[in-house]
C-alpha cells in the first residue's frame, strides 16, 4: 500500500491542537475501543444486525480519520456504505482485513504517542 | 437564565464513541467553555431537561436514540427548542445533512472536526443565540408572560380570532382629586403598590392585564390562552382585588393617608383577540361588543354604588356558593337593549 499507516501530518496536528498529553490518553481510549467495534463487526456480521454493523464500521472510520489512519478509515467507509449487501464469505475477508490493518495502526500509534 | 455571551459557553457533546467525546471535549474546553457529554440521545435529553445548556453538538449515529430523533424531539419541545444545536457527524451523503437542517440544526460540521471551523460556527451560533435571548427577555418584559408564550409558540401576525372570554375593567374611584391633592411622586407610589396588588389577584386566577391608563385597567381571562372557568375565574378576582385594596387601605390608614375605593365591571362572552396596531409597534388586546358592555358596566360601578357589577353571561358561569344580587335590566349608552346587572359579594360605599 502506497499510503502510510498514519498520516503523519494528520497526527502531528491533532497533537498540537489537543496537546500531547491529551493525545496519549486519546491514544489508549482508542486501542480499547477499537478491538471492541471489531468484534461488533464481527458478531453482527454473523447475525446480521445491519445498523449494528454499519455504527460499528462509522464509528471505526471517524476515529481512524482523527488519527490519520487514513487507510483503515477508507476500509471501514467500504464497509459502512456497502453494509451486510456483499457475499457473507467475501464480507468476512474484509473484516479480516480491516482487523489486520488496525494491527498495523495500533504498533504505529503505539510508537508514534512516545515520540 | 443564564447570561449568553460567548466567553465562556454552558455546552453539551452528544456521542457514542469514546474517542470523538473525549477529542471534542477537550477542543471545546481549551477554547475556554465549560462542557458536560452524553454518550446518547437518551441521556443528552435527560440532561437537558434538568440542566441549561447554551448549546448542543450533536453526533447523528447513536444506539439507543440516534441524532436524528433527538432532533425531532427538541423541535416538538417548547423549553427545548431554541437550545441551538451544531451537528458533528461523519455522515455519508448530502441527503443525512440536509435532513439534519430541515429538523432544526443550527449547522453541520464534518468529522474529523476542524478546530478553527468549530471555534468560528460555535461563535456565530452562540452569538445568534445571544440576540435571540435578548429579544426574548424584550418581550417578557413588556408583555404578559401569557402573550410572551403566545408569540414564541405562534410567532407574531397582526390580526385576530374570535374567543370566549370574560373580560374586566376596574379603575380607581375619586383618583383625579386623590392625585390633586398630593406630592406626584407619592401618586406614582400609591399606583405602583396599587397596580402590584391587582396584577397579583389577576394573575393568580390566570387573567392577563392587557391595558393600563392612569389609575384604570382592562384585564382578559381566556384569551391568549384558553381558561376553562373564566367566568368563575374573573369573579373571584374581583373579589380578592377589593380584599386587598381593604387590606392596603388598613395600612394607608395607618399612615395618616385616605382610604382608595375601586370599581369593578365585568363581561362575558365572544370576542375578537390579537395583535392590533403595526408591524413595528403593536399590541395585544380584545375587541367587541362585551369589551364594551364591561367598560359600561365598571362605569356603572358609581352610579349602583356596588363595588363589583357583572352581566347576565358572567353570572352564568358562576359557583352558586358566590352571593350575586340582580339589579335588574340597565339601558347603556350606545345599546338598543337593557342588560341584565348583577351586583357580586358585599356592596362597597363609593
Amino acid at each position: 500500500m502506497a499510503q502510510p499507516t498514519i498520516d503523519r501530518a494528520t497526527f502531528d496536528e491533532l497533537k498540537e491542537t489537543a496537546g500531547a498529553e491529551f493525545v496519549v490518553e486519546l491514544v489508549d481510549t482508542f486501542l480499547v475501543e477499537a478491538p471492541q467495534l471489531l468484534d461488533t463487526l464481527r458478531r453482527s456480521l454473523a447475525t446480521r444486525s445491519a445498523d449494528e454493523f454499519r455504527r460499528a464500521a462509522h464509528s471505526l472510520k471517524s476515529n481512524s480519520n482523527t488519527f490519520g489512519a487514513l487507510t483503515l478509515g477508507a476500509m471501514a467507509k467500504e464497509l459502512e456504505l456497502t453494509g451486510l449487501a456483499p457475499a457473507l464469505e467475501a464480507r468476512g475477508a474484509t473484516v479480516d482485513a480491516l482487523a489486520q490493518e488496525y494491527a498495523r495502526v495500533a504498533a504505529a500509534l503505539t510508537e508514534l504517542k512516545h515520540a | 437564565m443564564r447570561e449568553g455571551g460567548f466567553g465562556r459557553a454552558r455546552l453539551l457533546v452528544v456521542d457514542d464513541n469514546k474517542v470523538n467525546r473525549l477529542l471534542l471535549t477537550r477542543s471545546l474546553e481549551l477554547m475556554g467553555h465549560s462542557v458536560a457529554s452524553a454518550e446518547n440521545g437518551r441521556v443528552a435529553l435527560d440532561m437537558l431537561r434538568r440542566a441549561s445548556f447554551d448549546l448542543l453538538l450533536l453526533d447523528m449515529e447513536m444506539p439507543e436514540m440516534d441524532g436524528f430523533q433527538v432532533l425531532e424531539q427538541l423541535k416538538n419541545d417548547l423549553q427545548l427548542r431554541d437550545v441551538p444545536v451544531i451537528v458533528t457527524s461523519s455522515l455519508e451523503g448530502i441527503d443525512s445533512v440536509v435532513r439534519c437542517i430541515e429538523l432544526g440544526a443550527e449547522d453541520y460540521l464534518p468529522k474529523p472536526v476542524n478546530p478553527v471551523l468549530l471555534k468560528a460556527r460555535l461563535g456565530a451560533s452562540l452569538e445568534k443565540k445571544r440576540l435571540r435571548d435578548q429579544q426574548k427577555e424584550l418581550v417578557r418584559r413588556f408583555a404578559t408572560p401569557e402573550v410572551a408564550q403566545d408569540l414564541q409558540n405562534s410567532g407574531f401576525a397582526l390580526g385576530g380570532k374570535r374567543v370566549d372570554a370574560t373580560v374586566m375593567f376596574s379603575d380607581i374611584r375619586g383618583f383625579t382629586p386623590l392625585a390633586e391633592s398630593q406630592a406626584p411622586e407619592e401618586t406614582i407610589e400609591l399606583l405602583n403598590t396599587y397596580y402590584m396588588l391587582m396584577f397579583s389577584a389577576i394573575s393568580g386566577h390566570g387573567g392577563v392585564v392587557n391595558q393600563m391608563i392612569g389609575d384604570g385597567l382592562m384585564a382578559v381571562f381566556g384569551a391568549p390562552l384558553p381558561l376553562a372557568d373564566h367566568r368563575e375565574s374573573a369573579v373571584r378576582t374581583a373579589l380578592e382585588m377589593i380584599e386587598l385594596v381593604e387590606l392596603f387601605n388598613h395600612e394607608r390608614e395607618a399612615a395618616a393617608k385616605p382610604p382608595i375605593r375601586i370599581g369593578i365591571g365585568i363581561a362575558s362572552g365572544e370576542m375578537v383577540a390579537g395583535y392590533t396596531g403595526t408591524n413595528e409597534r403593536a399590541t395585544y388586546t380584545c375587541i367587541g361588543d362585551v369589551v364594551n358592555l364591561a367598560s359600561r358596566i365598571e362605569e356603572h360601578t358609581k352610579v349602583a354604588q356596588c363595588a363589583i357589577l357583572i352581566d347576565g353571561a358572567t353570572r352564568a358561569g358562576l359557583d352558586e356558593r358566590i352571593e350575586v344580587e340582580p339589579l335588574g335590566p340597565v339601558v347603556f349608552k350606545g345599546k338598543t337593549l337593557p342588560v341584565d346587572v348583577y351586583s357580586v359579594g358585599v356592596g362597597q360605599k363609593p
